[in-house]
């Protein structure tokens, strides 16, 4: 059970990397991106491809950050100067990237052009670089004794990853946090806020949303670069769904941890990812559930989450209300007693 | 300073719904001018000031700011010299940001918007001083979300944005006419107090007569796309409501027909 628990947290924390990206998109900028489901796999594919070609994976990982945030900013030209739709617009580029994608991860077969999936086996990636030095230091032993000297069970085997994935998202919510207070940042908050009122201010709302959703489907291709990399293979059929997921670790983190400022909000989203999985991990030890119901739980899950806030939300008001009418009550029949007084 | 040079604009052309908005528009404010506009419904008024702000492009004419011709100059090149305050207070502000971060988003209005923080120290005792002015206690809640403000407050803000850049024009679209009486005189004694500390150019639209000849040292009343009537300085200051009704009725030979325009006098 630790161990599942376990996996759910480093899972989630790469994928929280995406879900930061999803609200920059669906929140921030209030533009409804389903490039997501594309640029996730073409991160992972350009990461996987430039690692069987013998590159660094850092390297790696930032080529595919490059190539996500290209691809966003595609989505958004189609949007403000070629005028589609932004959902048409997110869905074309997502179409078009499974080609392409196909294509990058075809770079590393000389026979065809295309290639559906990239094993990562016996690379070297981030985490087996991280690890190796990692393990040389033996704080996964002084971790691992620690624990089973007060009875936990079935211990992981390494410390590291799940250190280096949070070192990573802590990093990314502090830039993230910086960026949407630079005079940049607030007008790209605005122009998601209220487009008329931030062009009246001299910004070119065209130009914000494309960098906006360059940004977003830039941290969703750094989601799957690295997720290729922790389960050490790229697939053609790994971001089917993504952008849901995404979503529901926005709806799940906003419903519990509330959206008072930024910097609480991207906890809120950061948070709302590694409860999904945990979520997930949970569902899927059901024995009647098979891992083929996952996006089916995915959905349930969002579903919940959207409408149970409403729910308590209605009941909270309703209680309320009932509280402050029987205030209202008590205190008028007092003022009331007083009146009779006074006139007797 | 500001310059419109025949400015023709229609809707619709070559349908049935065709409408001329403006019709061989000239007028020219000077550095300082506080000019007022009425009309009825329908005049061009609006249109007008999304001509200059750029939200419309004129079908002919010029319009020259500044001694620039910036007829074709996109909305957003063009709002680094124009201040605006639209009709409906939700229009000018972003309501999910806090206070100091919509002024700091107005404060970047004439700068390059780079990777600087947007509330920084000297800039917030700025925002400070100059949310003072409004005397509406702004200044101890800048970090509340502007969505929580009230339409008076909102507009006033609005209004502090547009113009503490110093724009060389500002154009109020009836920002007083949302908002309760006594709202609205509020944000209207505001507007006096913020265009006379900076004398910025002003173009004011407005639907009340009164204020129309309360506020500014020029007026100028519009009809069917057209300026039908241009009140200068001299002649502005005993001017009453009663002698731009006849003027209106002498010009064009019938009762001026607006409801809106009548009941608000």
């Amino acid at each position: 059970m630790f161990t599942a628990i376990f996996g759910s947290v480093e899972q989630g924390i790469i994928y929280a990397i995406m879900a930061l990206g999803v609200y920059l998109t669906f929140r921030v900028l209030d533009f409804p991106d389903l490039t997501v489901d594309g640029s996730f796999v073409t991160g992972a594919g350009t990461a996987a491809m430039m690692i069987v070609l013998g590159y660094h994976p850092v390297i790696a990982t930032l080529v595919a950050i490059l190539a996500g945030f290209i691809a966003g900013c595609i989505t958004g030209l189609l949007h403000t100067k070629g005028k589609i739709n932004p959902l048409l617009s997110g869905i074309l580029m997502m179409i078009a990237l499974y080609s392409i994608n196909l294509r990058i991860m075809g770079f590393t077969v000389e026979n065809s052009v295309g290639r559906p999936n990239i094993p990562l086996l016996n690379s070297e990636t981030l985490f087996s670089q991280f690890n190796n030095w990692w393990g040389s230091l033996g704080v996964n032993e002084a971790i691992n004794n620690a624990l089973s000297g007060i009875g936990v069970k079935s211990l992981p085997q390494t410390w590291g990853t799940i250190i280096i994935v949070f070192i990573l998202v802590v990093l990314i919510k502090l830039i993230f946090d910086w960026f949407l207070k630079t005079e940049v940042g607030l007008a790209i908050r605005a122009t998601g806020d209220n487009k008329k009122m931030i062009r009246s201010f001299s910004a070119n709302t065209d130009n914000l949303v494309i960098v906006g959703l360059g940004i977003s489907n830039a941290l969703v291709a750094f989601s799957g670069a690295l997720l290729a990399q922790y389960s050490k293979f790229a697939d053609i059929g790994m971001g089917i769904g993504m952008i849901v997921i995404g979503l529901a670790s926005v709806i799940i983190g906003e419903a519990i941890f509330g959206t008072k400022s930024i910097v609480r909000t991207t906890l809120a989203v950061i948070a709302g990812a590694i409860i999904y999985r945990i979520i997930l991990a949970f569902a899927l030890r059901i024995d009647l559930l098979d891992t083929g119901d996952m996006k089916l739980i995915t959905a349930l899950i969002v579903i919940i989450a959207l409408v149970l806030p409403n729910y308590f939300d209605k009941r909270r008001e309703k209680s309320r209300k009932a509280k402050r009418h029987a205030e209202r009550m008590a205190s008028s029949t007092i003022v009331t007693e007083q009146e009779g007084k006074n006139l007797a | 300073m500001l310059k419109l040079q025949a400015i023709n604009k229609i809707f619709n052309e070559a349908t049935a719904d065709e409408k001329i908005a403006l019709d061989h528009i000239n007028l020219e404010l000077k550095a300082g001018d506080f000019v007022t506009v009425i009309g009825s419904n329908g005049a061009g008024k609006s249109t007008m000031l999304n001509m200059i702000s750029g939200a419309l492009t004129p079908d002919f004419g010029e319009i020259i700011i500044d001694n620039k011709d910036v007829t074709r100059l996109p909305e957003f090149k063009r709002s680094q010299l124009i201040g605006r305050v639209f009709q409906d207070p939700m229009a000018g502000t972003a309501p999910t940001m806090t206070i100091e971060e919509n002024l700091a988003i107005a404060f970047s209005r004439n700068k390059k918007r780079s990777l600087k923080s947007g509330v920084d120290k000297q800039r917030k005792e700025f925002f400070l001083q100059s949310l003072e002015t409004l005397h509406l206690n702004l200044e101890n809640r800048l970090n509340a979300k502007v969505g929580l403000l009230s339409g008076g407050e909102r507009q006033a803000l609005s209004l502090l944005m547009a113009t503490f850049t110093k724009p060389s024009i500002l154009l109020l679209d009836e920002h007083t006419a949302a908002l309760d009486p006594s709202r609205a005189e509020l944000i209207s004694n505001l507007t006096k107090q913020l265009v006379e500390k900076d004398q910025l150019t002003t173009l004011m639209v407005t639907h009340n007569m009164q204020q129309a000849l309360d506020l500014g040292n020029r007026l100028i009343m519009m009809d069917k796309g057209q300026i039908i009537l241009e009140v200068g300085e001299e002649e502005k200051k005993d001017l009453t409501i009663a002698k731009l009704m006849e003027e209106f009725q002498r010009i064009r030979g019938e009762k001026l027909t607006s409801d809106r325009t009548l009941l608000s006098v």
